[in-house]
């Protein structure tokens, strides 16, 4: 293993001074239990949203966190869902009496603990609703299974929902913006080669010099199949058709298409699949109205890619296209 | 013999050390269809349990249980977290503030525990969980209270739930992240159930 830390029980609090240095003007960090804030929590008034899950997923969620996007983020350990306690603080920093949005990916680990976290909060008195994002298509969803994973998607649903709430929306009317994007936003991901866990030392998996994973979810899980690597002409329909055939995306849809690194892809890469995924979605008729390229929710420094759709309407551009001031996202502002 | 808060502390020190012990392993085996954060969540979780009761054992075994509960809930995350935890949670409140516990009191704190655990995962007998080897262990544990003690019912927790463990082996996972495998977990054992029948055989070390 050759990465830049010290002691891998002590990475993620470690990465966190840093980013409180690095950000000192948008965010406010404490360490026990490990949480990113907003500098300006709490907004009187305004509704608090608030996600997290494990670290190693960055700028996923602390990246976030700011003025028309999230007001706080909780940190796990190293692709471990974080603890009750650390959401619980999280809440009470950031509510300003209108209540909060639990944004969690459906994770059983991440669903259990902010299940637990958001009942602690409830008896500190915060009205907090929880919506769980399941956009990845790559797992079956049946009574089987855990239910799909929350990928890709997160990230759209995080910037559409805190728009809402920097605008002043109310809890309700931010919980069913929540629940509409979640409606109709849809990935998949494929990967080319494993990432390592600081504290595990070696490989999560082990892919051959030929071979992708296909479906994969953001820590390297299978979904799909492995199958023989190919060129990017074959791998992005390889994404984009178990997408487009899910919802499904029909004719004449106006889209975000949201083309993700998973921390070792090269934006040249990202940029060169994102091109052939807009050939792709012209020639279905499917309009490609806002982008999202580059690595927002990475598995460390695995090799790979995922493909994000949300099909758009007016409301949602408006609330895509409203000002942003983030570590990781900034325009308008 | 009863068992006091001083002898459930000694109990979970051991099922730390062992825990600390298997850490590889179940990283190794939560590798091969979860995400391999299995051993070193729960070496944390009972090395922090381990350094408050090194710091002040509480007055009766539920105090004892209940400490363990929330520590492990605030440090272990993962889904281990709170299905641990509220196995422990459940267990403290089923043996109050009685200052000893005989054998049918462990039985009983198992099948709270089991009931905590079934309660906040939704899983059942043969998802491919922890589930498959605490239920057969709080059979096991129920049956050897009559004429028996402390250490007997926990001896027979501990066997039911190494074979429950091993029965995981051959199934499709219907819960958590092994679930996102399909049939491609079959073949291998699943890290909760392994870590529960550890943390039983530890129990009953303690014990004897």
């Amino acid at each position: 293993m050759k990465k830049i830390i010290n002691d891998p029980a002590t990475v993620v609090a470690d990465a966190l001074r840093g980013m409180a240095l690095a950000h000192a003007d948008l965010l406010d960090v404490q360490y026990d239990p490990a949480v990113v804030v907003r500098a300006d929590a709490p907004v009187p008034r305004k509704v608090a949203v608030v996600s997290g899950g494990g670290s190693g997923h960055e700028p996923l969620h602390g990246g976030f966190v700011g003025r028309g996007m999230l007001d706080a983020a909780c940190p796990g350990a190293v692709f471990t869902s974080p603890t009750p306690d650390q959401v619980q603080a999280a809440l009470a920093r950031t509510d300003g009496g209108a209540g909060a949005v639990l944004i969690v990916k459906n994770y059983t680990g991440d669903v259990l603990n902010f299940e637990t976290g958001a009942e602690l909060a409830a008896v500190d008195g915060v009205d907090v609703r929880t919506v769980v994002v399941d956009d990845d298509v790559a797992v079956r969803d049946s009574l089987f299974t855990a239910g799909r994973r929350g990928v890709g998607g997160t990230v759209l649903v995080e910037k559409v929902v805190g728009a809402a709430a920097e605008r002043g929306v109310g809890l309700d009317g931010c919980e069913a913006l929540a629940r509409k994007v979640i409606g109709q936003v849809r990935s998949m991901g494929l990967a080319l080669s494993p990432c390592t866990v600081p504290h595990a030392g070696q490989p999560s998996f082990a892919l051959g010099d030929d071979e992708m994973e296909l479906g994969v979810g953001i820590h390297g899980e299978p979904g799909r199949r492995r199958v023989p690597l190919a060129p990017a002409d074959s791998l992005v329909p390889a994404l984009l058709d178990p997408i487009l055939a899910d919802l499904p995306f029909a004719e004449g849809d106006r889209v975000l298409l949201f083309t993700n690194g998973m921390g070792g892809t090269p934006l040249m890469e990202l940029y060169l699949a994102h091109g052939i995924a807009e050939r792709l979605l012209a020639e279905r008729g499917i309009t490609v109205e806002r982008r999202l390229v580059g690595p927002y929710v990475t598995s460390l420094e695995m090799q790979g890619m995922s493909l994000t759709l949300l099909k758009l309407d007016d409301e949602l551009v408006e609330l895509w296209d409203a000002p942003v001031r983030t570590a990781a996202l900034r325009w308008g502002v | 013999m009863g068992c006091t808060a001083e002898r459930v502390a000694e109990a979970l020190r051991a099922v730390a050390r062992v825990v600390a012990e298997h850490r590889d392993e179940l990283v190794r085996l939560d590798r091969e269809i979860g995400d391999g954060d299995h051993g070193e969540n729960l070496n944390r979780g009972f090395a922090a349990v381990v350094s408050k009761l090194d710091a002040e054992v509480p007055a009766t075994p539920g105090a004892v249980l209940k400490l363990a509960a929330t520590t492990l809930i605030s440090t272990v995350g993962g889904a281990a977290g709170p299905l641990y935890g509220t196995g422990f949670l459940r267990a403290a409140a089923a043996v109050g503030d009685a200052g000893e516990l005989d054998a049918a009191a462990v039985a009983g704190a198992l099948r709270a525990a089991l009931e905590g655990v079934v309660a906040r995962g939704k899983a059942v007998v043969g998802d491919k969980t922890m589930v498959d080897a605490l239920t057969p262990a709080v059979g096991a544990a129920s049956a050897a209270v009559a004429g028996g003690d402390v250490a007997g019912v926990l001896d027979a927790a501990a066997e039911a739930a190494e074979r429950g463990a091993e029965s995981t082996v051959p199934l499709v996972a219907r819960k958590g992240r092994a679930s996102y495998l399909g049939e491609r977990a079959v073949g291998h054992l699943d890290p909760g159930a392994r870590s529960t029948s550890l943390l039983l055989r530890a129990l009953a070390g303690s014990a004897r």
